[in-house]
């Protein structure tokens, strides 16, 4: 099919200008349903403030977050006797400030986060859409895959391959997408196969429009929010098992600040100093807890089908 | 026709693992060099007719096909090789720490399904009162709470403050056992060991429930929401109508069917349950399969974690099964 180049010009602008005034217009009603849900809200704005907090790292704190001075060993909190305000969550077994600590763990937890779930975005997606819009033996192939993955409980598996890969960032990153994608392949397979039922993919077709085009142009943009839905609620996840891995000293190794890790090494201060443990953990909490909720809202509002677990 | 559907199931489990074994056995092709290497570069000194010789037991010096196959033999006749450690049967070692492990795995079960059972119904009858959103608050909670840091919370509430419950282990170390089950609860009762019996409770209360909690929330809110679409539903509108009881509405009507989507969620909690045994009992010196495993992985024992993973993935598969069964017996529609 001979198209001018101006044709083209003229049809990507008129598309792209409904798809402009399509997104205006959902994005207004997304904000208003997102007033429907105050927990999203609160869920969002303290994802914003742990983002904050891990870019601002070295800004609001004051201490070296991996060098402390025996002399500060076990300090207690601020508001509690013998406590300053040099060392507001108190100090570790290593005399280091845990504020300090905390505050650069989020760094360690968000990259982690982002890094794994992002990647698993992206190959679980392109995987999704190839075996979804070709079916046959590239689709079998790729879910006999994605099925032998599943049989494996996550945790499991992450830590079989650390224990193998050894310990580090890299490995940790590797160890959460190598079975990660399986989640986001699935959601997006079965999308795609719905989606190519539908007349405006034939229409594209007809057009004489490339399969690869009709993917990404056409079919991808209608299951965004169903996707971007799942990698909010799969960050939380990914957080929680980067910590746990940390925590039995399989991820981040010391002594960078990783939550994980920090509580671990609260656990012989238990009986002495509590906060050693506990304020890692109340950091842990309250990052996933706020993705969870923000997550749920966004379901809520973006894609009620979808319910995992 | 059931049983068709069942068979079909348990013949579907065989490629899987297969599957699995082999993804098993690339795991220690994985390693960054030569396992031998790795795992003697803790132990120092050796001869080279040692390596030798370990590379041979490990089949190392054969061609990577030829390896497979004799590993696959090895897993068709439960041989998964020996522990480099502990100069052992890996089978062996699994068996004995099996029992500790699936101790933990029902206790947790039993806490999990007696907290969300309750829960989940008074939360879809009472929709949106206090107790309602009040057990979804906390639902939510245990959601994101981390297991390990849970753990180390009611460890420090409870046996460190108010000296309640053990820190540590399955047993008071002043009891004596006979072991006959490796269940220790069990063990005691057969054995009419009444200290031990209670002894091994105490121990197993705030594993449990650690291990437990996670379970509980998302059973709850899955019981939760299956319920409240179903007490939307014409039947229950009609048995209401007949005048049954609210009570009866409830427990005979809805709950048999909101059982279905609770137990396929049940099936994928296996496997919560079986990641976090590994963590909970690294906070309790839980002496079962994940202390063994954690052990192992910094001993660089790799027959050992190889085996493990391995016995990890098919109970998963297994439980999975059963679920599958259960869940073609609980919904008629499947019969076909």
């Amino acid at each position: 099919m001979a198209t001018t180049t101006a044709q083209t010009d003229a049809t990507w602008r008129y598309t792209w200008g409904i798809r402009w005034r399509l997104w205006r217009r959902n994005s207004g009603e997304f904000w208003r349903d997102l007033k429907k849900h105050p927990a999203a809200i609160i869920g969002g704005v303290v994802i914003i403030l742990y983002v904050l907090a891990a870019i601002f790292a070295p800004q609001i704190t004051w201490h070296n977050p991996e060098l402390g001075n025996l002399r500060n060993r076990l300090l207690p909190p601020v508001w509690m006797e013998g406590g300053s305000w040099d060392f507001p969550l108190g100090a570790d077994a290593q005399g280091r400030d845990i504020y300090t600590r905390v505050v650069y763990g989020a760094r360690v937890s968000l990259a982690v986060g982002v890094l794994a779930v992002g990647i698993s975005v992206i190959v679980g997606v392109a995987l999704g859409a190839l075996a979804g819009y070709s079916r046959g033996s590239v689709d079998d192939v790729i879910s006999r895959f994605a099925d032998l993955l599943m049989a494996f409980p996550f945790l499991i598996f992450a830590i079989g391959m650390m224990a193998f890969l050894g310990p580090g960032f890299t490995n940790l990153i590797l160890a959460l997408t190598f079975k990660g994608w399986v989640e986001f392949f699935r959601l997006a397979r079965g999308e795609i196969i719905s989606e190519k039922t539908r007349e405006y993919v034939e229409a594209a077709r007809v057009t004489g429009r490339k399969h690869w085009q009709i993917i990404v142009h056409e079919m991808l943009p209608n299951i965004v929010q169903s996707i971007f839905v799942l990698t909010t609620l799969r960050m939380g996840f990914m957080i929680v098992t980067e910590a746990s891995l940390s925590f039995l000293g399989l991820g981040i190794q010391p002594p960078t600040p990783a939550w994980g890790s920090m509580v671990a090494e609260g656990r012989n201060y238990l009986l002495n100093a509590w906060w050693v443990s506990t304020m890692p953990g109340l950091a842990i909490v309250g990052l996933v807890l706020a993705i969870n909720v923000f997550g749920e809202g966004l379901r809520d509002i973006l894609d009620p089908r979808l319910k995992i677990e | 026709m059931r049983l068709v559907k069942i068979t079909e199931r348990l013949l579907a489990a065989i490629p899987l693992m297969l599957g699995v074994a082999i993804i098993v056995f690339l795991f220690m092709r994985m390693t960054p060099g030569d396992p031998v290497d790795i795992m003697m570069g803790q132990s120092g000194a050796v001869t080279a007719g040692e390596i030798e010789r370990l590379r041979s037991e490990f089949n190392l010096d054969k061609p990577l096909h030829e390896q497979l196959l004799l590993f696959l033999g090895g897993v068709a006749r439960g041989d998964l090789g020996n522990s480099f450690q502990r100069q052992q049967p890996v089978t062996r070692l699994i068996a004995e720490r099996l029992p500790a492990t699936i101790e933990l795995a029902l206790g947790a079960l039993i806490f999990g399904l007696l907290v969300a059972f309750p829960i989940g119904v008074i939360s879809a009858v009472k929709q949106n009162s206090a107790i309602d959103r009040l057990s979804m608050a906390g639902a939510f909670l245990g959601i994101s709470m981390p297991s390990f840091w849970l753990g180390i919370l009611l460890i420090m509430l409870f046996s460190v403050n108010l000296k309640w419950l053990p820190v540590q282990g399955r047993i008071g170390s002043d009891i004596q056992l006979q072991v006959v089950t490796g269940f220790y609860t069990i063990d005691s009762i057969l054995t009419g060991n009444w200290p031990a019996f209670i002894s091994s409770l105490r121990h197993l209360i705030l594993p449990s429930i650690t291990l437990g909690a996670a379970v509980a929330a998302i059973i709850a809110r899955v019981l939760r929401s299956s319920l409240l679409e179903i007490l939307r539903s014409d039947y229950v509108k009609l048995a209401r109508a007949k005048g049954a009881s609210e009570t009866r509405t409830v427990m005979k009507h809805a709950l048999r069917n909101a059982m279905i989507p609770t137990v396929t969620v049940l099936g994928l909690q296996v496997g919560v349950l079986l990641g976090g045994n590994m963590i909970v009992e690294a906070v309790f010196g839980w002496p079962g399969l994940g202390r063994l495993v954690v052990d192992a992985i910094f001993n660089r024992d790799f027959p050992l974690v190889q085996g493990a993973v391995m016995v990890y993935a098919l109970t998963f598969i297994l439980a999975n099964l059963i679920v599958d069964v259960l869940y073609t017996y609980l919904n008629p529609k499947i019969e076909m």
